[in-house]
């Protein structure tokens, strides 16, 4: 084997200048390696304890003490044989018990398996693992060798005996001569390149004007058709309708639907509709409350609703401070002030909240139109 | 009611302590004690039951009793910030220090007391959930071992259950409000959780988390933290009535009882709910995750790829 | 066992293969390939058995995962959300989670594989950097690296997405806003992304296929192009005794790296499944299903996201609206410019840094991190940046854990991202200079050896003894600054790199390059005999002075 590593120098002959003579060693069969290294190559050897300095293994070259590599046996061999158990353990647990009464199922039952199965793989690689670490840093007796780091660089000649074999073949191929034939051809692969990017276009519909408007201006359109003046507040995970007098305490705060919205729409369209309409409904004291010019009419005795889309990038902002009137978005902070027309204090929400406009329809809440302006997100069209 | 048992079998439990004196060793001392611990639970639950038969006329005579001292307690624990009418006050600027107690109720005196947030001891952002102070006192620590201590911390509680009683009665008295709700319409085993889940998460979750775990409001204030087990049932079902500081209110038109119960339902199911995947970490999401993963996850690993390549043993080497 | 043939099972098999491949020479040529040992060396190998764990792990959830958004209504062992309506995405991975057997280690092995990835690409990264390994030859698998953490943001966004829960949902949103935010082309972006309005009932099943496939086949990619590169160019070596420009020391691939290295693996697998067994992550039962109308306190994304919801909260709200337009400053900043001057800084500093040294030449030992002091704070500044707007991101939890307004976190926050790496450089650069100086006093001076001698007179010194040479060998595997070239030559020529306003630019950055360089000369000197400079320098050891041993 000490041949090989000489022929291995070989295949890995650095070229160029600086090249050094071969002296890639290795020293396998121990005590004859390790001869060798002394005698010969002794400048390759490091210095007394400077051996130390890497995570050599324990015989680096030399024989090992025998009494301490059978004592490392012992504890390498206690460490697979701890894997082994734990292995055997994993697959008895799942045969024997994880399956019992009809199989695994909730959470009790999980987080007992979640253990057993969890535990037991972990101990059954981290003893590998350390098993494995003890043989290297005990067991073997591989010397550390050094090896030479060629040059990466090509030499001149090959550069240059490239570059000749290129343009030969470019000039063979005729590409260079033939003008027609070249233009025409990067003429056709233009097209060509992007033709299955208009694959891609009906990946989704055109924006159009349906980030404009929300469900709430189709329902009340269609309760305005009916001859009644609104559409009714629904809560929100309980579908009842609200009624004035149902909140008419000062801090009150809830989440509304607009009625209809999930008998009316088609399954698959209920939560993209509801991602939009989803409103607060704030009863802010009326005493405190400053309806903004032109919107005095859109508040019920300081009973106000706002989009709960985040003008930021549209998360609910569904914090509501009764104390502060702080409207709060609890992913990136942006404050609004429910008592003037939601407008931003602080962060990085750059619009008001949308208001929606409230009106009374036989002592229920009814909203009366649809949200004057884009809810959500601000985007390039908005305006 | 079956007070008695668990009263006997504490006692017999506190003789097997090995902890106790002498005298207690004594054959007649266990029976002693458990007669005496008889005599003072069964004249305090004749006392403050309230299905006692005694004449009506007597009723009417302690109501006002009851209710004096309730404005007594108010005049000596709250009086100074809310007013001697429970007004309110105002600082010279006209900003509101407390507010009025008029018409606020029986469930948001009960709450606010009874989870030690009033009286205040210093106004700052919020009120903290403390101790509530001794007059209030309703969780105090009754299962001492000895008798006399035991008699005196029952003692003491139920003169808290009443005092909070009166307090709240005497606030009733100035202008109604919302009650306390019963036993039954906070039992979480009534409440549908599915449908508290969804009201959970909607209406609660953005401040106190998925879990009840808290979260930051603005200006130091904090939603506080509802997955702990003295965060009763009942102060749960209050705060949505009342909506004390700045939690907003939830009133039973707008969240019906039923609705409420199914939250409560919701959070008390969760917070008993073990964690299936090991440790919750905390329940708050990804940045404890986060931390775990770089101190244990990648501190381990670091750990073994420094045993991995780390210096020999010297010890091992055929010298 | 003959000591010089392989056995015949494994002679027999590679003798197949040399027949047909002529592999055996390959084989020989690199069996004993020499790997230079460091714990840093294995940061890498983390994100690489990461790598393996997910495919594993992802391929098992794969058997059970239904990336569809269609609203079932739940059924099943995980009797708190019983009846509520769910998408089938959500419902599968409860599924899996409470019914099959472990598949909630699976998940969470998977997740935290996920975390540990990314952790590991960082940190691996920082080691790269700090040690100056991403130099000449090794640029490109710098850029392979960056490349490969900017896809696994991308994976694990998607990832985090699949179980459509209330969390993922909130994420996928904020995704949506930030699309939407782009000029000019956000809504169609938006619109082609989601099949329509969010949430739609496409992107599930898009990011499916993302997920398991076109991003971990790019990422699988060039994960072997960056082994090849780096099995080709032989791995980086720390500045010690025999590790040369020349040649690489340490040992043999086969056995000993490999053992490691298996080992290695070994313990990665073990933790994670540590991890899954005993720490939960990515409660979905607890987060509910995705429902647009609620979200939770503390809504955070998986760390390696962290900077950008940081940067997100931290931005004031700068909105242009003009001419019938939006220009959403106060989403596109945050979300384009610190991750681009993290990342485009990080791919273009082994390219500045070569133009502002014009050091062309390869390098193939470390340097350490103290002898390249403008580099070490810059990467400190950066770290800095980094880690401010991370903590950013989770400002919430700090405002609530540690009782502190959550405006004053956002202020504190929007100062400390400009101050904090100007800062984190300055003492980062004094802390470098500070331990050149060390070094060269440790070389000229010796170390101290704990013997303190009386002279003649009664004053005490401190006997000095010469570095262990190991120690001297790191030290001075400094390279001191070469002279400057003067900038105009003999004849009054200016010279041709320093022409012109770009010329100036570059020399006055080599100038800071190098300002306050302590050079180390080994002076030969073997360090003995210096006390603490004053005088003492004639004190010799031993002889009549008295020597008190310090234990």
């Amino acid at each position: 084997m000490s041949d090989d590593t000489n022929e291995n120098t070989a295949a890995d002959e650095p070229r160029g200048e600086g090249a050094r003579p071969a002296r890639v060693v290795g020293t396998p069969s121990p005590a004859a390696g390790h001869r060798v290294l002394a005698a010969q190559e002794d400048d390759l050897r490091p210095a007394p304890g400077a051996a130390d300095d890497y995570a050599a293994p324990a015989g680096a070259g030399a024989e090992l003490d025998e009494k301490a590599a059978r004592r490392a046996e012992r504890i390498v061999s206690a460490f697979f044989l701890l894997t082994f158990l734990a292995s055997v353990g994993f697959i008895v647990y799942f045969i024997g018990w994880s399956g019992r009464d009809g199989g695994m199922h909730g959470v009790v039952r999980t987080r007992e398996s979640n253990f057993w199965l969890g535990g037991l793989m972990a101990l059954a690689f981290l003893a590998m693992a350390a098993g494995v670490t003890i043989w290297v840093r005990r067991l073997m007796t591989s010397a550390p060798i050094i090896q030479e780091r060629h040059e990466l660089r090509t030499a001149e000649a090959d550069r240059e005996g490239f570059g000749a074999a290129f343009m030969e073949g470019a000039r063979d191929s005729g590409i260079t001569k033939h003008k027609m034939m070249r233009r025409t051809l990067l003429l056709a692969a233009a097209p060509l390149g992007l033709a299955p990017l208009f694959l891609l276009r009906d990946l989704g519909p055109l924006p159009e004007k349906r980030l404009r408007t929300t469900f709430w201006g189709e329902a009340v359109a269609k309760a305005q058709k009916e001859g009644k003046k609104g559409v009714r507040l629904v809560v929100d995970g309980t579908n009842a309708p609200l009624k004035v007098s149902d909140f008419a305490s000062p801090g009150g705060m809830i989440t509304v639907l607009p009625e209809g919205i999930e008998e009316d729409l088609p399954e698959g369209d209920v939560l993209t509709q509801t991602a939009k309409a989803v409103t607060i409904l704030i009863n802010v004291p009326a005493d405190e409350f400053k309806p903004a010019k032109g919107r005095e009419n859109w508040h019920v005795n300081g009973i106000v609703a706002y989009s709960k889309i985040c003008t930021h990038v549209g998360c609910p902002a569904a914090l509501y401070e009764q104390t502060t009137h702080h409207i709060l978005c609890p992913c990136h902070q942006s404050t609004f002030d429910a008592t003037d027309a939601a407008k931003v204090v602080f962060g990085p929400a750059a619009r008001p909240l949308p208001q929606l406009p409230l009106g009374v329809e036989d002592g229920y809440l009814v909203a009366t139109s649809d949200f004057h302006e884009p809810i959500g997100p601000s985007f390039w069209e908005r305006g | 009611m079956t007070l008695t048992v668990p009263t006997t079998d504490t006692t017999r439990t506190g003789i097997s302590v090995k902890r106790f004196t002498a005298w207690r060793r004594r054959p007649w001392a266990g029976y002693a004690v458990v007669l005496a611990a008889l005599a003072a639970i069964g004249a305090i639950y004749a006392g403050f039951s309230p299905q006692t038969d005694r004449a009506e006329a007597a009723d009417t005579t302690r109501a006002a009793a009851d209710l004096n001292n309730g404005r007594q307690l108010f005049n000596d624990n709250c009086a100074s910030c809310h007013g001697l009418n429970a007004e309110g006050t105002k600082d010279a600027k006209g900003k509101p220090i407390a507010p009025s107690l008029i018409g606020v109720g029986a469930a948001s005196v009960d709450f606010q007391v009874a989870t030690g947030r009033m009286p205040a001891m210093n106004p700052g952002a919020q009120m903290p959930r403390k101790e509530p102070i001794p007059a209030f006192n309703t969780e105090i620590k009754t299962d001492y071992k000895e008798p006399e201590k035991r008699e005196e911390a029952e003692k003491q509680k139920a003169e808290a259950e009443k005092n909070l009683a009166d307090l709240r009665n005497y606030i009733t008295s100035l202008g109604g409000g919302p009650e306390v709700p019963s036993a039954a319409a906070v039992d979480p085993e009534g409440g549908d959780v599915a449908l508290g889940g969804k009201l959970f998460r909607t209406n609660c979750a953005q401040c106190h988390n998925f879990t009840g775990q808290g979260g930051a409001l603005t200006g130091g204030k904090y939603a506080p933290e509802l997955s702990k087990s003295d965060v009763t049932p009942t102060q749960i079902y209050e705060a949505m009535l009342t909506g004390p500081q700045a939690m907003p209110v939830f009133n039973d038109t707008t969240l019906t009882p039923k609705d409420k119960q199914a939250i409560i339902a919701y959070l008390v199911k969760t917070r008993e709910e073990p964690n299936p995947g090991g440790n919750g970490l905390g329940r708050i999401g990804p940045v404890s995750e986060g931390l775990a993963g770089w101190l244990i996850g990648i501190g381990l690993l670091v750990l073994a790829s420094m045993w991995i390549t780390a210096k020999k043993p010297k010890k091992l080497k055929k010298s | 066992m003959s000591d010089t043939t392989a056995p015949k099972a494994v002679e027999g098999g590679l003798n197949f293969l040399d027949d047909r491949l002529g592999s055996t020479t390959f084989l020989k040529r690199n069996l004993k390939k020499v790997f230079p040992d460091h714990w840093s060396f294995m940061l890498g190998e983390i994100a690489l058995y990461c790598f393996i764990i997910l495919l594993l792990t992802g391929t098992f959830l794969t058997l059970w995962f239904k990336p569809s958004m269609t609203e079932v209504i739940y059924d099943g062992s995980y009797t708190k959300l019983d009846g509520v309506k769910m998408s089938e995405a959500y419902a599968s991975t409860l599924h899996i989670t409470f019914d099959v057997r472990g598949g909630l280690l699976m998940r969470q092995i998977h997740h935290w594989a996920a975390v540990l990835f990314m952790a590991s690409i960082l940190a691996h990264m920082l080691r790269v950097f700090f040690t100056g390994a991403y130099r000449k030859p090794r640029e490109l698998n710098w850029l392979i690296g960056i490349g490969m953490f900017t896809l696994g943001m991308l994976e694990g966004l998607f990832g985090y997405s699949l179980p459509d829960d209330l969390l993922s949902g909130t994420g996928l949103r904020i995704t949506q806003g930030v699309a939407e935010a782009i000029p000019l082309v956000g809504t169609y972006i938006y619109m082609f992304l989601f099949g329509g309005e969010f949430p739609g009932e496409d992107i599930v099943p898009r990011l499916f296929t993302l997920h398991i496939l076109l991003i971990p086949a790019l990422i699988l990619g060039l994960v072997t192009a960056h082994m090849m590169i780096m099995w080709h160019q032989k791995h980086t070596a720390m500045p010690v005794r025999n590790q040369t420009e020349e040649q690489v020391y340490g040992y043999p691939f086969y056995p000993v790296f490999m053992a490691k290295t298996g080992a290695y693996f070994l313990f990665t697998f073990g933790v994670l499944a540590l991890l899954g067994a005993f720490a939960q992550i990515n409660p979905i039962w607890l987060f509910g299903p995705y429902d647009p109308g609620a979200i939770s306190a503390g809504s955070q994304p998986d760390w390696y996201m962290g900077v950008l919801e940081g940067a997100l909260r931290l931005m004031p709200n700068w909105e242009i609206t003009a001419w019938g337009h939006t220009l959403s400053l106060n989403v596109l900043i945050p979300a384009l410019i610190p991750l681009g001057i993290i990342f485009g800084g990080a791919a273009a500093w082994p390219f500045i840094e070569q133009w502002v040294t014009g050091d062309k030449r390869l390098h193939h030992v470390n340097d350490r991190p103290r002898n390249a002091p403008v580099r070490t704070g810059v990467g400190m500044a950066a770290v800095t940046f980094y880690g401010l707007l991370w903590l950013a991101g989770a400002n919430d939890v700090l405002a609530d854990k540690f009782h502190v307004s959550l405006y004053a976190t956002t202020w504190f926050f929007r100062f400390a991202i400009f101050i904090g790496p100007v800062l984190a450089y300055i003492l980062t650069k004094r802390i470098c200079l500070g331990l050149q100086r060390s070094d060269r006093a440790t070389i000229e001076h010796g170390v101290e050896s704990g013997v303190i001698l009386m002279s003649p007179d009664g004053a005490y010194s401190e006997r000095h003894e010469p570095a262990r040479a190991e120690e001297r060998h790191v030290i001075l595997s400094k390279e001191n600054p070469r002279p400057e070239r003067p900038a105009v030559d003999a004849n009054g020529i200016p010279a041709p790199s320093t022409k012109g306003p770009v010329g100036h630019l570059r020399s006055r950055l080599n100038r800071a390059w190098i300002a306050d360089d302590v050079p180390i000369e080994d002076v030969g000197h073997d360090g003995h005999g210096h006390g603490n400079g004053n005088g003492h320098a004639a004190i010799e050891a031993g002889e009549d002075h008295r020597e008190i041993s310090k234990h």
